[in-house]
């Protein structure tokens, strides 16, 4: 007799799988969206520090786009992004408006 | 040959600590368990044993640490008692949940409030839903001789749960008893080297403990979870057949104390069994066959042994060291859920006696007998659960 589903699963839910969180994409959680503004960036990379989703990408050490299948919304990016000149590299703007 | 020697409760249990020599061990001092982990960590602070005593700042940081290190891969220890466990409580469920097979004596103590030191059931009880096995012990030895065989169980292949043992706080863990040890290579010898089926440190390997699981799959790692619990009683049962070839010792799922042929029973956890069992043998002098039950595991339940070991008893009292208000006590629901299939069922009442130490005296377990007896002639319970021991 083959195994039921629950008979299959690993003891304690333990993930087997190393980095499977990446099929998890939680993008569509957010309410609020980051939009970064490149003219007011000055690639200090704050916000690729303080990302706990590691929604910002980075390619050749320069800030890139951000990526939206994991970016939650959180909002830290854009508190800490200290900008330029007084204005902000990163705003935070209502999903769907 | 073993040493016999006479020492404490909390003694005992620490020298079985030592014995297994985990290797991890949370601590979080509270009384009446204090004692075992400190003498635990004196032993730790003397190279006697190899285990790292991560001393914490909460009973729930010390959970937390023990799931932490079980996950990593170690065999992992704590104790606690009362407040103590409650303050554990969520992290109970987490450390059942995820199978990690950590052995934690308990040292059953009231809970607040009013604040109490002293011994009741009342905090185990509470924590009887976590996923834990329970194993309930008498005396001394019987405390020693459980936490020996809870890594066995905690750790089996099939099993990998988290264990409590539980021993009443003042009456055993700081009473001087007889105890007989084991040597030290066979307490070694039968706990066998641990290996974590998915140990976090397995480098090589990396994995995940603790993962979010909705609705999807939520319910079928819970029905897992409740086929694992009954595999327990056979493993229990195994365990103790090879501790008894070891000891010669013997323990099962429950004692039964002159209950073959007995008319009057009770049940009753720990330490006042040891209590009632004298004055069971005193009505036994009187010609009136009383007998006694007491469970030694507790979660999982083994309800069709129990029933098959009081069927033929025509009145039962249950004798509850906790309370659940506004309900039958804890223990009394188990015994009184078991005999519900049976055609004819015994009589049955509810005592609630003994809470936040109050002594357990022969008397009062006379005054149960009698009206055990009383009851058999009326065929009549008058009152279900009723508190005994309080003062006029």
């Amino acid at each position: 007799m083959s195994k039921k589903l629950w008979e299959k699963l690993p003891p304690g839910s333990v993930v087997l799988e190393a980095g499977s969180a990446v099929k998890f994409k939680t993008g569509s959680w957010r309410a609020f969206r980051p939009r970064w503004i490149e003219e007011n960036c000055i690639q200090c990379l704050f916000c690729w520090i303080y990302c706990p989703d590691m929604a910002v990408k980075v390619k050749d050490g320069k800030r890139g786009e951000f990526d939206y299948d994991y970016c939650k919304g959180c909002g830290i990016c854009a508190y800490e992004c200290p900008g330029k000149k007084g204005k902000k590299a990163i705003v935070m703007e209502e999903e769907g408006k | 040959m073993g040493k016999i020697v006479a020492v404490t409760g909390n003694e005992a249990g620490a020298e079985a600590l030592r014995q297994v020599n985990p290797d991890v061990c949370g601590a979080y001092p509270i009384t009446p368990q204090t004692d075992m982990m400190q003498r635990f960590s004196s032993f730790a602070s003397n190279g006697k044993v190899d285990t790292e005593v991560i001393l914490v700042e909460s009973e729930h940081s010390s959970m937390s640490a023990c799931i932490g290190a079980a996950a990593a891969g170690g065999r992992v220890i704590t104790a606690t008692s009362s407040q103590g466990l409650a303050l554990m409580w969520e992290m109970l469920f987490i450390a059942a949940g995820d199978r990690l097979p950590i052995v934690m004596p308990v040292v059953n103590r009231a809970l607040s409030a009013p604040l109490n030191i002293h011994g009741d059931h009342s905090d185990a009880m509470g924590a009887r839903d976590s996923g834990w096995i329970q194993i309930w012990s008498e005396n001394a030895q019987e405390s020693y001789d459980n936490i020996i065989q809870a890594f066995r169980v905690a750790e089996h292949l099939d099993i990998r749960l988290p264990v409590m043992v539980c021993l009443d706080g003042f009456i055993i863990s700081h009473s001087i008893e007889r105890v007989e040890y084991l040597e030290d290579d066979k307490v070694k010898n039968f706990v066998g080297e641990y290996k974590q089926v998915n140990p976090l440190l397995d480098l090589e390997h990396p994995k995940s403990f603790g993962p979010l699981i909705l609705p999807d799959l939520y319910h079928e790692y819970k029905r897992a979870q409740h086929e694992v619990m009954s595999k327990v009683k056979n493993v229990v049962l195994d365990v103790a057949a090879d501790f008894e070839k070891m000891s010669g010792r013997k323990y099962g799922l429950f004692e039964s104390y002159r209950l073959d042929d007995a008319d009057i029973a009770m049940v009753i956890l720990n330490s006042a069994a040891g209590t009632a069992k004298d004055v069971v043998d005193d009505f036994r002098n009187k010609g009136i066959k009383a007998g006694l039950l007491k469970p030694r595991l507790f979660r999982p339940f083994p309800y069709e042994e129990v029933a098959n070991a009081l069927k033929n008893v025509k009145a039962i009292c249950v004798m509850d060291r906790a309370d659940s208000f506004g309900a039958y006590g804890p223990l009394f629901v188990e015994i009184w859920s078991s005999m519900l299939h049976l055609d004819k069922k015994p009589l049955m009442t509810n005592k609630i006696y003994g809470l936040g130490g109050r002594d357990f005296m022969p008397d009062q377990a006379e005054l149960v007998l009698n009206e055990l007896v009383e009851i058999i002639k009326t065929g009549k319970v008058k009152t279900v659960k009723e508190y005994i021991g309080v003062r006029e």
